[in-house]
């Protein structure tokens, strides 16, 4: 019996090693570059900006009407990488927002006090909003534009599981009933987008935005799968969180095609000849959470210094809009599709954030996961609040040591970093001791 | 299911009544929804904010809203992070700890931490743990047939745990009661607004909060004879400024808080507990009742910082409490660690300020014991409204 659980990857005999291996990081961060430039320049050109979220951005339809795409959440983490966070944060606590009010928000608040003044750019004002209920922090952040710009803040509103493991699929009367909700939100949605853009609806461009996405979420499947191979073929905290800026921005984009086409290849020959990342690997990671962006190279390197290599991560699912799915569309029935899409892709979104200890406990053993690392982290609810339970319920199902530790992916006066690297070092101490029962026992 | 849970009151006195009321509101251990069970009967417990109990009432289950309890969170401490508010932990803590038995717990989208709760509690329980989305896009020409949808998925759930099938008319019979119910609570905020020295804010709370662990029709009963004893209280009005509490839509106050409130004013509104009076108007009992119930919670409801509706703008709705309960000030508050309640604040303070309305903010947590310091600054911004026209 064939226990191999690596991805099948046909040997590739005639690309550079040194051309290929990186391009991926190298091309990702040029393109985001390019993004934040064209988003920046949009209005010299006239172009409408639309405000959207990493989980729902309904982005194939934005491409098709021409606006450009503001992902507020990526604008944050950028102010957090690149050590400014604090003074958005400062700013809007200024204006009255609480220190228990999620730091994305309070970036984005300081971010639009100061005219869209940003580390990478110039962010403009939206035009238009597209608000998703997979984070319920989404519709409060919606209701802060509406106050400031009196601009259409459409909510999207995407029922999610009702409890673990109930997904009613095709032909059920609640998937039909949730489904029908979604469609017609899509329609209200179209409209809006029409009178926003001035532009008609124009189906030829939605199928070609979708058809890009499609290719998209192929690769992006493959991607993740690929992370099977031993040694691991990316870090998926670290690359992963470049990939993911790429999934988000560059959604039903041709250069996005082009990009995870290219992702693809590299990864498949780097785990056709063996190579895994920069670092040892002694412990493959799973990880659940938002990285620590305020301290971002070092949280990293708490790991991959004790040889621990996230092979997994949950970010990648969720932040990915939930496309870890593999849902792809039906270019003949686009707008169906496309509600279609939004339905299946948020709820497994939340899933993955609400009921994250069953992904985990199936993805343990095909991915040789040998621990878990839990992040909660002080502004978000959503993904945290249910983190210790899951930890909890996955120690029970899966044969894994887990570490739970907290912070902040925002705000950095609220992460400890000494103390997380004390509890990140017990943490592998455990791990080796581990491996050194088990060496004994065999 | 006639059966009565509360002990026979007949011939006590309006503040022993409300004495009884407060005693059993703050037992932890639920003892009237003890009754229920040991009398045979099945509970479904909901947590914050809104519920439409109609549909378990009419099965013969008796709905019990969780709201958090002031209680230790031994258990349910262990299951969250730290940085979360205490409903949540003392709501789960309820359930582990044994203090209330349920059939079935709803939870709702109402906030990050909300959903959550519901997966948490699943995984903790033998018994069905759900949500129940209510619509976020109020305003939606599809939301009130999405919402119907959704409350069928909710009844045939509750007739498993029932072991019956509810028909039209049970639904009927129960919106009936409900109606009824709904129009003994405006009464009870009408004599706040209108006379607030007959009916002080934590008197009204403890009856509006005691409906949410009886059977409605208990609490009509109980409504229906406490009302007539409130207005005829002999009761002097006193020189007390007017002001509407804003805060309360999901964790609790504790009650000594809402006393030492009504020490030094008239709480004339508020939304404490607004899930149990969300409802507006009187749900209509002809034609399609499930149908009716999601039109009734779309169209002709209240509003709070958890629900997104166009239609209904926080801050000018909070503006119209104040102006019509003719209130001079705000207590504009909210539990700590409570997002959407924070959130809120600051749009609400603006508003409140390009109005002119003197407001005063705190946070507050169920658990906490002293109040001595909020005394002195509610008095200090009361003195200050009142004699120097300053904000605090």
């Amino acid at each position: 019996m064939d226990n191999d659980t690596s991805p099948k990857v046909a040997p590739q005999a005639t690309l550079d090693s040194s051309e290929l291996v990186g391009r991926g990081n190298r091309e990702g961060n040029r393109l985001f570059k390019e993004w934040y430039g064209r988003v920046s320049s949009g209005p010299e050109r006239g172009e409408k900006a639309a405000y959207v979220f990493v989980m729902g951005s309904a982005a194939e339809l934005f491409e098709s009407f021409g606006f450009n795409l503001v992902l507020p959440e990526i604008n944050g983490l950028q102010t957090a990488v690149r050590h400014v966070a604090e003074d958005y944060i400062d700013q809007a606590e200024g204006y009255g927002f609480a220190t228990d009010v999620c730091g994305y928000v309070k970036a984005d608040v300081g971010m639009q006090l100061r005219g869209g003044d940003h580390p990478m750019g110039r962010i403009p004002p939206p035009d238009l909003a597209l608000q998703t209920n997979v984070c319920n922090t989404y519709i409060k952040w919606g209701e802060i534009w509406e106050r400031l710009y009196h601009v259409p803040v459409v909510t999207l509103d995407i029922p999610g599981s009702r409890a673990a493991g109930r997904l009613p699929g095709r032909g059920h009367v609640d998937y039909e009933n949730d489904l029908a909700y979604v469609r017609g939100q899509v329609d209200e949605l179209v409209e809006v987008c029409e009178q926003v853009s001035g532009r008609r609806f124009d189906q030829d461009r939605l199928v070609e935005a979708m058809s890009h996405a499609n290719s998209m979420t192929r690769d992006w499947v493959r991607v993740l799968e690929l992370n099977k191979s031993r040694p691991a073929v990316y870090n998926a905290v670290t690359d992963g969180t470049v990939y993911l800026g790429a999934v988000n921005a560059l959604r039903g984009r041709v250069e996005g095609a082009d990009y995870f086409r290219d992702v693809v290849e590299e990864l498949e020959y780097k785990a056709s000849h063996g190579l895994g990342t920069p670092f040892e690997e002694r412990h493959r990671l799973a990880f659940v959470g938002v990285p620590c962006y305020p301290i971002y190279r070092k949280f990293s390197e708490m790991f991959t210094q004790h040889g621990g290599i996230f092979v997994g991560s949950s970010y990648t699912w969720f932040a990915s809009g939930g496309w870890s799915t593999g849902y792809e569309y039906d270019l003949a029935h686009p707008l169906d599709s496309l509600a279609e899409g939004l339905l299946v892709t948020g709820r497994a979104a939340m899933d993955t954030m609400f009921h994250v200890d069953r992904v985990l406990a199936e993805m343990a053993e095909p991915y040789g996961i040998d621990g878990i690392v839990f992040h909660a982290i002080k502004s978000c609810r959503t993904v945290s609040s249910g983190l210790a339970d899951s930890r909890r319920a996955v120690l029970e199902q899966a044969d894994v040591n887990a570490l739970l530790i907290d912070s902040d992916h925002m705000d950095p006066r609220v992460v400890a970093e000494a103390g997380m690297r004390n509890r990140v070092d017990a943490f592998f101490e455990g791990l080796e001791t581990r491996r050194l029962l088990a060496g004994a026992r065999s | 299911m006639g059966t009565h849970v509360l002990d026979d009151w007949g011939g006590l006195s309006l503040d022993e009544l409300l004495r009884d009321c407060r005693d059993l509101v703050e037992d932890p251990d639920y003892p009237t929804v003890r009754r229920w069970r040991e009398a045979g009967g099945k509970v479904v417990g909901h947590f914050e904010v809104y519920f439409p109990e109609e549909i378990v009432a009419a099965a013969g289950l008796l709905p019990v809203k969780i709201h958090g309890a002031p209680i230790e969170a031994r258990q349910g401490d262990a299951h969250f992070g730290s940085n979360l508010c205490s409903i949540v932990k003392t709501s789960l803590e309820l359930a582990l700890s044994g203090r209330l038995e349920l059939e079935m717990f709803v939870s709702h989208p109402i906030c990050d931490t909300a959903r959550n709760l519901a997966a948490v509690w699943g995984r903790n329980v033998p018994y069905p743990c759900e949500i129940l989305y209510l619509p976020q896009n109020a305003t939606s020409r599809h939301a009130a047939t999405y919402l119907r949808g959704e409350y069928q998925r909710l009844q045939r759930g509750v007739e498993e745990i029932a072991g019956r099938t509810v028909n039209d008319d049970d639904l009927r019979r129960a919106i009936a009661v409900y109606n009824e119910n709904r129009r003994l609570l405006r009464r009870l905020y009408e004599i706040k607004r209108e006379t607030p020295w007959l009916l002080q804010v934590d008197e009204a709370y403890v009856l509006v909060a005691l409906g949410g662990r009886i059977p409605r029709e208990e609490h009509n009963l109980l409504l229906s004879a406490v009302i007539p004893m409130l207005e005829q209280r002999g009761t002097a009005p006193q020189d007390r400024m007017r002001i509407v509490f804003e805060g309360g839509f999901c964790e609790q106050p504790p009650l000594d808080l809402l006393t030492t409130i009504a020490q030094s004013s008239y709480v004339v509104d508020d939304d404490l507990l607004i899930g149990l009076r969300w409802l507006s108007e009187d749900v209509a009992t002809d034609g399609d009742p499930l149908a009716n119930l999601a039109t009734a919670y779309l169209d002709h409801s209240s509003y709070s910082p958890v629900q997104h509706d166009d239609r209904k703008p926080k801050e000018e709705m909070l503006l119209r409490r104040i102006r019509e309960s003719g209130a001079g000030a705000a207590i504009i508050s909210a539990a700590k660690m409570c997002e959407p309640g924070l959130d809120e604040q600051v749009p609400y303070v603006r508003a409140l300020e390009a109005e002119g309305i003197p407001y005063f903010v705190n946070e507050f947590e169920e658990n906490m014991t002293s109040f001595d310091s909020l005394q002195i600054q509610l008095e200090t911004f009361i003195e200050n409204v009142l004699f120097a026209g300053a904000e605090v």
